[in-house]
């Protein structure tokens, strides 16, 4: 909870863990004394000092942040517009912003007594950091997976069973992201005395996202701190990809309440979003239901059954989003455009070639917005991305479309 | 309030046995079947009806009843038609209690006052809906128990004595005890818990108790039956309409699967009370 004005835009949840209309927690009963518990040991950890240090000391020597702020001068000249900054969050350990969430949630349940982690994964990214920290705190994890995204994030699914964690892939559906949520849940329901559920992106029940959240506001913090040190002041415009939605809404939240700076979203437009069922943009092409333990925007059909959606990236690829985003989508604080499957692959491509950086598919999309963006920008603006994650991942997927396999 | 869902356990109370509630999958595998199968149930001995309302992401059901409700939007099944189902019934059977299952956005997106009034209109007795504990009240239960639905609460062995009192305020026509911490149709572990559980609830309240998830044979409802008001089976019920398919389709024996079943589950029932 931030102490800010009545009118503030980061106030939220409120006690009910709803952003507005969005959040709650539509949860079955089996888990909901755990979810209350979580909370009044989440509220514990966040009012102890203790917490906090280990949390500060951990992200300084195993993580590495401050992550560094990066003007990327030669993508800046091509575009021609406004000064355009990377935050290197793809340079932290294990290779994403994943990592800052993953550290606080753990340390949590050690707190909360648990003896088994339990958790979902996309591209693996979250999967990958949730072994990591299991393997460094000694805990076993099991990590769920849809099929298809075991078998286009293949590098992460031999990194997560190096780490010891048990991989299980998930055949129900697409055999995407979705898919693995809902059977991490029914693992947690089943074995709920001894398991924490390490949620990955900043949507589910009550207190998730508002957790989530705040283990990932580092990032737009040190922005904050960085721009000013670099220009003097605010940037401009801060642009993020969104899929669940824990990069873009820990980047966001420190600039709520800065009217001047504006803030992008871009999801996943896969094929295009007019193409039913053809793309992952939740807020642009679905609309407000419940799942997954939270109300925002989904994508459904007229009877509300979930779609399952498409994007290139795994990461991506979640027919939801995290509530908050759907409340900053609504009161019009955040834009949120989609980004073609297409143009997600230019901005990779350039990326790596202008820059030197090869960055993940998700952050591509990010990437691919602020390229619509900072053209239109004068050059004494700025504008920064959050590079959410490294491209390592990815690069046999993306060769194969660009038929560099053969 | 409608009166079948009390005037139904009272009397099972009078034969000195628990209720059995049996649930099936609306438009499993195709409408048509579903309604026979439906209609077929109260004449195996099913005392109580639950009839499933497919949703996509059923989280906490196992592989048994997810196939089914996969069977039932691959066939086309709405949450109209499922509506359509009770109304159907309703013109042969105005005293069985028909109550509602599934989760809440089918619900959401139909509207929750539209759902509500075309529910009651159906012939519709009480919801019970996985997804909205106590803490969502506002959404659902309130307005269901204005419209004089029943709204059905699921208590579980993680609900303890502090919170049971949450759990049981707004509760009606019965409380649904679930056996276990896990998902439709997995094995009840601890039988003699599931019988001191109940008795725990009905420490603190007058409804009726009914327990599921894991029941799966007469012996099983016996034995369950013994310390509640009544027995639910799902999962089971739904394994034997996958086992009489083919190809995926409705064949000539697949009412008789389930009626089989539900008339051995029956017995089951009937010998509760007799074998305590």
């Amino acid at each position: 909870m931030t102490a800010t004005g009545a009118n503030s835009l980061r106030n939220g949840p409120d006690e009910q863990g709803r952003f507005g209309l969005y959040g709650g927690r539509f949860v079955a009963e089996t888990l909901m004394p755990l979810i209350l518990d979580l909370e009044k040991a989440y509220r514990a950890a966040q009012a102890d000092p203790e917490f906090q240090a280990q949390i500060k000391h951990l992200a300084t020597h195993y993580v590495g942040r401050p992550s560094p702020l990066y003007f990327a001068e030669r993508l800046t000249e091509q575009l021609g517009g406004a000064k355009v900054y990377f935050k290197r969050e793809e340079l932290n350990h294990t290779g994403s912003h994943k990592i800052n969430n993953t550290l606080g949630q753990i340390l949590l349940a050690k707190r909360m007594g648990k003896t088994r982690i339990i958790a979902e994964t996309g591209a693996g990214q979250h999967g990958v950091a949730t072994a990591t920290v299991c393997a460094k705190f000694d805990l076993p994890c099991v990590v769920f997976m849809g099929a298809t995204d075991v078998e286009r994030q293949y590098p992460n699914v031999l990194r997560m069973k190096m780490l010891g964690a048990e991989v299980r892939p998930v055949t129900a559906g697409a055999g995407t992201l979705k898919d693995a949520m809902n059977e991490a849940l029914r693992d947690w329901v089943t074995n709920v005395e001894t398991t924490y559920y390490l949620i990955g992106t900043a949507a589910g029940p009550h207190p998730y996202p508002e957790m989530v959240r705040n283990f990932q506001s580092v990032i737009g913090e040190e922005i904050k701190a960085q721009m000013q040190a670099e220009t003097g002041k605010l940037p401009d415009a801060v642009v993020a990809c969104v899929g669940g939605g824990s990069n873009a809404i820990g980047t966001f939240h420190a600039f709520l309440d800065d009217p001047s700076v504006k803030l992008y979203g871009a999801e996943a437009g896969g094929h295009g979003i007019e193409v039913e069922n053809g793309h992952a943009a939740s807020m642009t092409g679905g609309r407000p239901g419940v799942l997954h333990g939270n109300r925002t925007y989904l994508l459904q059909n007229a009877d509300g059954q979930i779609l399952e959606g498409h994007s290139i990236s795994a990461g991506l690829d979640y027919p939801g989003v995290g509530p908050e985003h759907s409340y900053l989508h609504d009161t019009k604080r955040v834009t949120y455009a989609p980004i073609t499957d297409k143009e997600a692959l230019d901005a990779f491509q350039l990326c790596t070639r202008l820059e030197g950086i090869i960055p993940a598919l998700e952050s591509a999309h990010g990437l691919a917005h602020l390229m619509k963006v900072a053209p239109t920008m004068s050059t004494d603006e700025t504008i920064v991305l959050c590079l959410s994650g490294r491209g390592d991942k990815d690069v046999e997927s993306v060769g194969r479309y660009l038929g560099m396999n053969s | 309030m409608t009166t079948r869902i009390p005037a139904r356990f009272a009397l099972c109370a009078s034969q000195n046995r628990p209720a059995l509630v049996a649930y099936t999958m609306a438009g499993d595998p195709d409408l048509a079947t579903a309604q026979a199968i439906l209609e077929a149930l109260p004449g195996a001995g099913a005392d109580i009806i639950e009839l499933g309302m497919p949703f996509s992401d059923p989280m906490a059901d196992g592989p048994g009843v997810q196939a089914a409700g996969q069977r039932a939007l691959a066939a086309g099944q709405t949450m109209k038609k499922t509506l359509a189902m009770v109304e159907a019934f309703r013109k042969q059977d105005d005293e069985t209690p028909i109550v509602l299952m599934g989760y809440y956005n089918p619900i959401y997106i139909f509207g929750v006052d539209a759902f509500l009034s075309a529910a009651k209109a159906a012939g519709v007795d009480g919801l019970i809906v996985v997804d909205l504990p106590p803490e969502e009240d506002a959404e659902l239960c309130i307005p269901a128990l204005r419209a004089g639905l029943n709204f059905i609460r699921l208590a579980t062995p993680t609900t303890d004595d502090a919170r049971l009192p949450a759990v049981l305020n707004n509760t009606s026509g019965f409380v649904y005890y679930v056996s276990m911490t896990g998902i439709t149709g997995a094995s009840i572990k601890n039988h003699a818990a599931v019988g001191e559980a109940v008795t725990r609830i009905k420490g603190h309240t007058d409804l009726p108790v009914v327990v599921g998830f894991g029941i799966k044979t007469a012996d099983d409802a016996a034995r369950m039956g013994r310390d509640s008001d009544g027995i639910a089976v799902g999962t089971a019920i739904c394994n034997a309409v996958l086992g009489s398919l083919e190809n995926g389709k409705a064949t000539a024996g697949t009412v008789a699967a389930v009626t089989t079943l539900v008339a051995g589950l029956s017995s089951g029932v009937k010998r509760a009370k007799a074998a305590a």
